[in-house]
């Protein structure tokens, strides 16, 4: 196997709600607060190959978007390390660290939000690539043009603001932004669930074309297993901050193991399946402030037995090779 | 089967200071008790503006300026305030996409939840408060009695949303207008909603007009689908011959655009250009420019025509041959 | 890369866009109360900045005060011949001409105090809210001590410390207000900073000081131009408060407090002109400011909009 482009040991971020002066004086008085802690990524292991696109699917709140910003280096992790190159991105200082930096560059679920409503369209996707040196002054007028018609948009329009873009187009711009400081990983948080769905189609084609022509790598964040399942190799599932199957796309969509991910496939709403008379799974996503103990999908699981209720499961290859976080799996589930 | 809701010839314009946006402009269809009604359409095409000029929620600037919405035979398209309201809750109900629009923040479910009956109906408290837990327990509240003494933001959104179904089927109305109400939830959770919104109108004899941009939702949900464009009904049939067989370019394009009927790691078909500029439509049919088959008659606006058991608006329908005669 | 610039240049991009500053001028003068307030607005800024051109006396040149001429009824004519149409008071000076100057010096100490301290308030603020944890901390308890004190008290204990002059009242209304400033320019960082496109910017490596002033801080601006014309509003006032209770401008820089200070003891005597016009010019620019502040608030918030 060649070396991993990125790759994720161990990694857990904690948000911690700290008390104030007023908190912890209610507490020595004997008030029942207390600092509350959620573990929104929990231990996650991730090797992404050179020119892999990974899917990254999970229902809202289990942390897969945290995951994203850890990687994209906008929170740093509570624990664990994260290579990019096989080097430690805690250990790079002076350019190699810029060079990291800009090497994974991120696009945003929400077009409106993720541009600076007070900046123009060549400032946006200009100002880093100027600030690094990447172009200098005189070229970069030609530089953002460049940009900007390798993402479809009309060069003509760069003296514009966002607001007067629609939301495809904005996407667009995000996305010129990003490969503006020549990025060879991109985190995609969500980033066609806020488009229409005819917007969708063009910015998935897009993304698969820089892909091909830029020989980008990809960590595609969603919740919509249809799109993971056209545009990713690999797809990693997540629940409440821990990753429960990680497998190649053919293989989780022919035979999911996890019963979270088989939950999953049969209640995704698709095309083919018309007025169907079926019992979805049962309880809600647990808050992640209190999880529950060992596995944390047992309350919903129509197989858990005793041993789930007590034993986190890891995610680890099964008799066959697969990965997953089930005790039924290992056979461990006595 | 007789129509609960008939809407014919609607048209809701807004009359903004950029000029007239015709927001909804020339809505038919109609719902027979029973009976799910899917309404499907991309941001701007008018569907959610259909739904709340059915339920007189048009605020200035905007208006009904034509068209009928009969309601058990009663056209509503004008009808007071005062008459809408006894109506509202009543005998049509909604479900938002966000469940606090329908949920008071500083009252209590069981507050809500008695009220809304009593508003409408003379029964005592007791009955109310026994309807409004037997109406959690119906779309999957595990131990109502607790939650009927909970307040909205001690539920979880699903869990929330739920509480809102339960409240729009409370008086067991005739109609029940949804928009988007799943698109802000998981799929887990999604897939339940479903659910309980199917077991309820077959229990209740609902008619349901179910507003989203999800094709795939509706495919699994609705008994017919209307696809909206642009403020007009370019589509309408049976699920399955919309679905299977569509006629529309718009309707083909949207379901030839969803990843799962493309090839995996193809390029995925996509429809060129951008959702319509509702001040700035074209002339003729609003969904020519980005059309592959436009001819010159498309420069004229396409009536409504019944073609192989769809109501159409175009001229240049495509897999006629395979659609059901 | 085949086809993928053939979905650029879409057919409405050509249609006409309004740009920001457009659109926040047409909504603007939607409300007919908000446009009478600025066009009054913009003439009794356009009297105070004319006023030496327009007036028949210079109020401050001793030579052209005659005490002949004290507490002279609206209308009476003048001892160097022109009418005074608002009367005198009771050293002798045209009202009319007296009101003008005394703006001059009630919109100077009001808007040289307002900008000052919104860019004290400003910086201290966005420190505060970029640097978080323990300077945030100590930052916003300050603002929070100040707060809890009126600003009248916090100023007028100032000024008589102080002693009087325009740069002195100055000096006491930033300091009174800075604080509403900070708070706000922290509210509003705080939730910028969570916005995506500051995260985006994270990513692309760019410094910190140019994430907060070119990035957070433009963002941050139309609260900030709401509170600033409430405060220069509530300057004026405090500034006129001060100067009547005589702790503010001395009476060779007549504010307008100091003219309603001067006329207040005439007023049993049935010589109301002498108070009632400098109050009448107080309460038009207050209300104005704050009329146009309101529209402000209703336009710029996007919590507003439709």
């Amino acid at each position: 196997m060649t070396e991993p482009l990125v790759e994720i040991r161990n990694v857990s971020k904690r948000f911690t709600k700290r008390l104030d002066v007023a908190g912890k004086i209610a507490r020595r008085l004997g008030a029942n607060i207390r600092e509350e802690t959620v573990h929104a990524v929990d231990k996650v292991l991730l090797a992404i190959q050179p020119g892999e696109v990974v899917g990254l699917v999970g229902e809202s709140g289990c942390g897969k978007s945290t995951l994203g910003r850890v990687v994209a280096g906008i929170h740093a992790a509570s624990d664990g390390q994260m290579f990019y190159e096989g080097r430690d991105v805690a250990t790079l200082r002076g350019a190699d660290r810029r060079a990291a930096t800009l090497a994974i560059q991120m696009i945003f679920q929400d077009p409106f939000a993720s541009l600076n409503p007070r900046m123009r369209v060549e400032d946006i996707i200009g100002e880093a690539p100027r600030m690094h040196g990447i172009v200098s002054t005189a070229e970069l007028s030609d530089y953002v043009d460049d940009v900007m018609q390798k993402v479809g948009l009309d060069p003509s329009l760069k003296r514009r603001y966002a607001h007067q873009f629609s939301g495809g187009q904005r996407q667009r711009i995000g996305i010129a932004r990003a490969l503006a400081v020549k990025p060879k990983f991109l985190v995609c948080d969500e980033a066609i669930a806020a488009l229409d769905v005819s917007i969708q189609a063009q910015v998935i084609n897009l993304f698969m074309d820089l892909r091909e022509e830029l020989g980008l790598t990809y960590l595609f964040i969603s919740h919509d297993l249809s799109v993971v399942e056209h545009i990713a190799d690999r797809v990693a599932i997540m629940y409440l901050g821990r990753i429960v199957e990680s497998a190649s796309t053919e293989e989780i969509f022919a035979d999911p193991r996890h019963p979270y991910t088989q939950a999953l496939l049969a209640e995704a709403p698709r095309l083919d399946q018309r007025r169907r008379d079926f019992t979805p799974i049962k309880g809600e996503i647990p808050s992640p402030l209190d999880p529950p103990p060992g596995c944390t999908f047992h309350p919903r699981c129509v197989r858990a037995t005793e041993a789930c209720r007590r034993i986190v499961p890891e995610l680890k290859a099964g008799p066959d090779g697969r990965q997953t976080a089930c005790l039924l799996e290992h056979g461990d589930a006595v | 089967m007789t129509a609960v809701l008939e809407v014919s010839g609607l048209k809701t314009h807004f009359f903004t200071r950029g000029g007239v946006v015709k927001a909804v402009d020339g809505v038919d269809f109609s719902v027979a008790r029973g009976e799910i009604m899917g309404l499907v359409g991309e941001s701007g095409s008018g569907k959610s503006i259909t739904g709340f000029s059915i339920l007189g929620l048009i605020d200035p600037p905007g208006r009904i300026v034509e068209g009928a919405i009969r309601f058990n035979g009663e056209d509503i398209a004008q009808a007071s305030q005062q008459r809408l309201a006894g109506l509202r809750g009543n005998r049509i109900s909604m479900i938002f996409q966000d469940p606090m629009m329908t949920l008071n923040p500083v009252l209590r479910i069981d507050t809500q939840m008695i009220e809304a009956i009593l508003a409408h109906e003379k029964v005592d408290r007791r009955t109310a408060w026994e309807r409004s837990r037997d109406a959690l327990g119906l779309v999957g509240i595990p131990s109502p009695e607790e939650r009927l003494r909970a307040y909205p933001h001690q539920l979880s959104g699903g869990m929330r949303q739920r509480v809102a179904i339960a409240t729009a089927f409370l008086n067991k109305p005739d109609l029940v207008i949804a928009d988007e109400p799943t698109t802000a939830l998981d799929v887990t959770i999604q897939a339940q909603i479903i659910y309980e919104a199917q077991k309820l109108t077959k229990h209740t004899g609902t008619a349901m007009v179910w507003i989203t941009h999800d094709l795939a939702v509706v495919a699994g949900l609705a008994d017919r689908i209307s696809v909206m464009y642009a403020g007009r009904i370019v589509e309408q049939g049976d699920t399955d011959d919309v679905i299977d067989h569509p006629l529309h370019p718009y309707t083909v394009g949207l379901l030839g655009s969803v990843p799962s009927a493309n090839k995996r790691g193809a390029r995925l078909y996509q429809i060129e250009g951008m959702t319509p500029n509702m001040l700035a439509l074209p002339d003729g049919c609003a969904f020519g420019p980005r059309c592959g088959m436009r001819t010159a008659a498309c420069a004229a606006q396409p009536d409504v025509e019944d073609v192989a058991e769809r109501r159409l608006r175009c001229f240049n329908p495509q897999g006629l041959a395979e659609a059901r005669p | 890369m085949t086809d993928m610039t053939s979905t650029s240049t879409p057919a409405d991009m050509t249609a006409k866009v309004e740009t920001p500053f457009q659109s926040f001028r047409s909504e603007f003068f939607e409300s007919k109360i908000a446009t009478v307030a600025l066009g009054l607005l913009g003439v009794i800024i356009l009297l105070a900045v004319l006023a030496p051109w327009i007036t028949p006396q210079n109020p401050y040149d001793l030579g052209q005060v005659d005490v002949m001429d004290g507490r002279l009824a609206p209308g009476s004519e003048a001892f160097a011949g022109y009418t005074m149409w608002l009367g005198s008071d009771g050293a002798g000076r045209d009202l009319y001409s007296a009101i003008l100057y005394g703006l001059r010096i009630s919109l100077t100490v009001g808007v040289a105090s307002g900008v000052i301290a919104l860019l004290i308030g400003m910086t201290i603020g966005l420190v505060a809210a970029y640097a978080g944890g323990r300077i945030e901390a100590i930052i916003m308890r300050i603002v929070d001590l100040q707060l809890s004190f009126p600003a009248s008290l916090v100023a007028l204990m100032l000024v008589a410390a102080l002693g009087k002059g325009v740069d002195k009242i100055i000096l006491a209304l930033v300091v009174a207000q800075w604080a509403y400033y900070a708070r706000t320019v922290r509210a509003t960082a705080l939730v910028e900073r969570n916005k995506e496109y500051v995260e985006a910017a994270q990513c692309l490596g760019l410094s910190r000081a140019r994430i907060v002033f070119r990035h957070i801080l433009p963002n941050c601006m139309a609260p900030l131009i709401v509170v600033g014309t409430v405060q220069t509003a509530s300057a004026i006032s405090l500034e006129a408060t001060l100067s009547f209770l005589g702790v503010g401008l001395p009476q060779t820089e007549p504010s307008l407090g100091v003219l309603i200070a001067n006329g207040f003891e005439y007023m049993l005597s049935g010589r109301y002109w002498i108070s009632i016009f400098p109050g009448l010019a107080l309460l038009l620019t207050v209300v104005s400011i704050n009329l146009v502040g309101d529209q402000l608030r209703d336009v710029l918030n996007p919590r507003m909009k439709k």
